[in-house]
């Protein structure tokens, strides 16, 4: 809004505009107002009333808070520094097996975000409103992805262990279903923010939606699904821990085990090498991301 | 031969393109003016293939044995269709992130399987169909560079070279000029003059400048509310006859001056193609 200072100098006419102007001006800013108002009231009601439903009581907080900490005091067993390399040892008396179980958990990560990123990435052609050959399929196809994403992937992973038995295989499985719609879904979103100017020119030169697809589209999308298969991949090493606690296998499985068992100091000794893992990964990935993005040069 | 019958193209509301009939015998370099909007884009579109028709007739015999109406091709035969009748754009089109060799290389894609040309397997003959197209748009030295590095100039003549790798009977330019700076545009105009002439290829431009259509084709349509108001060689279009061809709908003459301004230099050898075309 263009606001123009009633000066001393303007003239009666100008006045008159200028007190007119001011009228509408606190009009509109008690509108807002009330909409702001509104709104604010709105939001703080539902956070009351969702804390309400959930029996989020300040007390209780307050009142079991020391327990957690006591929990994670159970989680380490007693190091003292004159025997410190000893007790270490005798906390991680399971390293091997330990290492082995991480080892079946990356690389379970790593082949569903594979596989989950090649299918998924296929179909975000036909996801994508601006690519889809027509309307149905692009509903139909966004409905699938959907159901793929919505459903957790410990679900799948419950699903996929009765359906072929304890073990990596169905957690691979479980992961893989999920990544298939989480990736479809933001690619289907990149797909949509190509520019449709290299497309036609495919198109003019006598290509085919293949061609389209293969030339004009994936170059462009490139860096950006780089990008989100590095995020996932990240996503996909936690995802991985945790069907491992329905029996899909790897270092979830090992934790879960000994959680059930109350061996404590076991539980804390896994959770810190998921923890410093997941740390380790964070911190690559987040690399090959930014280079991803930054450099972005990909061309033939 | 280009024969273009009764071509209309409705929108909802609009008829952008309403009953345009002319014939192109081959080899001839026509240039299509107008103000925005008059339907010059929609009518190259649609000879090409990428707009479909409402109704009437693109009739051609020298790209498929004897004279068919490409409107109604399908399929592998639009594909077939669109490679011999190729395309230039104003924004050029090009695949910004890919090399400028892949993208001429793109020409020849409707001449092979789909597999092969999505895996980039082009035969050696097609790398040298591409390079000497590239040469003579004067871009050998830029084969390896990516094509957003280039300025608009350069990119334009890639463009051209990926529609001459296409080896078509017609090339059509849509407004091939209108992103570029007068020095640029004078190269552009030179070289599709310059495939005109030298390999007999029929040049259908659409152009927003009357000068630069009369410094360089044979023939001037002029388009006003998507129908012809205007058919013939340049000579004949009366400064009245533009005027009216240009001036807004309201009355004023904004484009009309801007219309008449010649932002492209006309080199000699426009000048003399032009003058041996007309003869």
């Amino acid at each position: 809004m263009n606001i123009r200072e009633p000066t001393a100098l303007a003239g009666a006419k100008e006045r008159g505009s200028a007190a007119q102007f001011e009228e509408r001006y606190l009009a509109f800013r008690r509108r807002k107002l009330i909409y702001n108002a509104l709104f604010w009231g709105g939001f703080i009601a539902c956070v009351i009333a969702a804390g309400i439903t959930a029996k989020f009581d300040v007390f209780t907080l307050l009142k079991g808070l020391p327990r957690t900490t006591e929990f994670l005091v159970k989680m380490v067993p007693p190091i003292t520094l004159s025997t410190f390399a000893a007790d270490i040892g005798e906390w991680y008396w399971g390293i091997d097996k330990w290492l082995n179980s991480l080892l079946n958990t990356l690389l379970m990560a790593y082949l569903a975000t594979v596989l989950g990123t090649i299918v998924g990435g296929a179909l975000s052609f036909l996801a994508a409103r601006n690519l889809a050959p027509n309307f149905l399929t692009y509903w139909a196809m966004r409905r699938t992805l959907e159901i793929a994403r919505t459903v957790p992937d410990i679900v799948w992973a419950l699903l996929f262990v009765m359906a072929f038995g304890i073990g990596p295989l169905p957690g691979v499985l479980a992961i893989t279903v999920h990544t298939i719609g989480a990736q479809g879904k933001l690619f289907a979103e990149v797909n949509e923010n190509v520019s449709p100017l290299p497309l036609d020119g495919i198109r003019a030169a006598g290509g085919n939606w293949l061609h389209e697809i293969r030339y004009g589209v994936i170059p462009q999308v490139m860096p950006n699904y780089m990008s989100y298969t590095f995020w996932r991949i990240e996503l996909n090493v936690r995802s991985a821990t945790i069907v491992g606690f329905v029996g899909a296998g790897g270092i979830g499985h090992d934790l879960f085990t000994s959680i059930q068992l109350l061996y404590f100091a076991d539980a804390g000794a896994i959770l810190l090498i998921v923890v410093v893992t997941i740390m380790l990964i964070d911190m690559l990935s987040e690399k090959f991301r930014h280079s991803a993005i930054g450099k972005a040069s990909f061309s033939h | 031969m280009l024969r273009i019958e009764g071509l209309t193209k409705a929108f909802d509301d609009l008829v952008a393109v309403d009953k345009v009939s002319f014939e192109v015998p081959k080899g001839q370099m026509v240039g299509i003016i107008g103000r925005s909007g008059a339907g010059k884009s929609t009518l190259l579109r649609m000879i090409n293939r990428l707009t479909d028709a409402t109704s009437g007739r693109i009739l051609c015999d020298d790209v498929f044995d004897g004279e068919v109406d490409v409107c109604g091709l399908k399929g592998r035969r639009v594909r077939e269709w669109r490679a011999r009748c190729a395309m230039v754009f104003q924004q050029f089109n090009l695949i910004p992130r890919l090399q400028v060799m892949t993208n001429v290389l793109m020409g020849r894609i409707s001449y092979h399987a789909t597999l092969p040309a999505l895996l980039m397997m082009f035969p050696a003959k097609d790398r040298a169909l591409t390079i000497r197209a590239l040469q003579r748009l004067d871009m050998v030295s830029h084969a390896m560079h990516r094509a957003d590095e280039l300025s608009g100039g350069q990119q334009q003549r890639v463009a051209i070279a990926r529609a001459l790798v296409q080896e078509p009977k017609i090339l059509l330019a849509d407004e091939p000029i209108a992103s570029l700076d007068l020095r640029n545009a004078t190269i552009v105009m030179d070289a599709l003059r310059r495939i005109n002439k030298e390999d007999g290829i029929t040049v259908i431009c659409n152009l927003h400048l009357l000068q630069t259509a009369k410094d360089y084709c044979d023939r001037i349509i002029a388009m006003r509310k998507g129908a012809i108001v205007f058919d013939g060689p340049p000579s004949e279009l009366s400064d009245a006859l533009a005027r009216e061809i240009y001036g807004s709908d309201k009355g004023g003459d904004d484009d009309v001056e801007l219309a008449f301004t010649a932002t492209s230099a006309p080199t000699d050898f426009a000048r003399s193609a032009t003058r041996s075309g007309a003869d």
